[in-house]
């Protein structure tokens, strides 16, 4: 059953790195409504934190910084975040995703962004976008007070 | 990102203050490397109670001074992580370099 949506927004700014604590700011902001713990907070904070990054550096690497979007959509009782840019892409998905695994060896990277993504979220898909750029869509349910009420009960 | 330390009884105590994610790992990393280098002792102490935020950029940051400083027989130890540094180290087997201490 498709759950109903609630509400929707959406971001774009520039792929610079002093953007990623207004867009994980933002997106916790705005999941806010569907009240979830502040682990849950924390763990979309650091999700999206991981995919801006990964915009951030690979995306328009050596080359002039373009946009990333960020679209959420919040349901009763889970949210659905889209982070979008417009760079190089990802040739192969399952070395990308694999733990460890850089592109960028000569820096100090840890190669564990999409591990991250996807031990924080309930889900994590990748795909390239038809005009160029690299979608990364996160999923994760958030438990409804109803339950929380009776897990502190 | 505000970089606080202090020697104390031959152990270099750092506490990271601020969120550690790509737009700080430079300056974090730097000024890491510069307290490290111009200690004499031989464990540091990573007090990681007020730091707000952090992601696997900071592992990056972390396993960077790490290499660094293990020729010079030094140990790093890692204190006070937040739940959330806590489940990317598990994640990464951070601790097996950088030992949790209480």
């Amino acid at each position: 059953m498709k759950e109903k949506e609630k509400n929707k927004m959406e971001i774009r700014f520039k792929a610079l790195s002093i953007n990623e604590s207004f867009a994980r700011a933002s997106v916790a902001g705005f999941c806010l409504q569907i009240n979830p713990t502040l682990d849950e907070l924390t763990d979309i904070k650091t999700a999206v934190s991981e995919a801006v990054t990964n915009s951030v550096v690979h995306a328009y690497s050596g080359s002039v910084p373009g946009d990333i979007v960020i679209s959420v959509t919040l349901y009763e009782s889970s949210v659905r975040i889209e982070v979008k840019d417009f760079g190089i892409g990802i040739e192969n998905f399952s070395l990308a995703k694999q733990p460890f695994y850089t592109s960028k060896p000569d820096q100090e990277r840890s190669g564990i962004g999409f591990t991250v993504m996807e031990s924080f979220m309930d889900s994590l898909e990748l795909e390239n976008n038809s005009e160029g750029g690299l979608k990364v869509t996160l999923y994760k349910k958030i438990k409804d007070n109803e339950q929380k009420a009776k897990k502190l009960g | 990102m505000e970089i606080k330390y202090r020697n104390y009884n031959n152990v270099l105590y750092v506490k990271l203050v601020g969120e550690l994610d790509e737009n700080t790992a430079k300056y974090t990393s730097k000024t890491l490397d510069d307290v490290f280098l111009s200690t004499i002792s031989k464990q540091i102490i990573i007090d990681l109670s007020e730091m707000g935020f952090m992601d696997s950029t900071g592992i990056g940051v972390l396993i960077g001074r790490y290499k660094k400083m293990k020729n010079k027989g030094v140990s790093i130890f890692i204190s006070n992580p937040s739940y959330h540094a806590e489940k990317i180290f598990k994640m990464t087997g951070l601790y097996e370099i950088m030992p949790k201490i209480s």
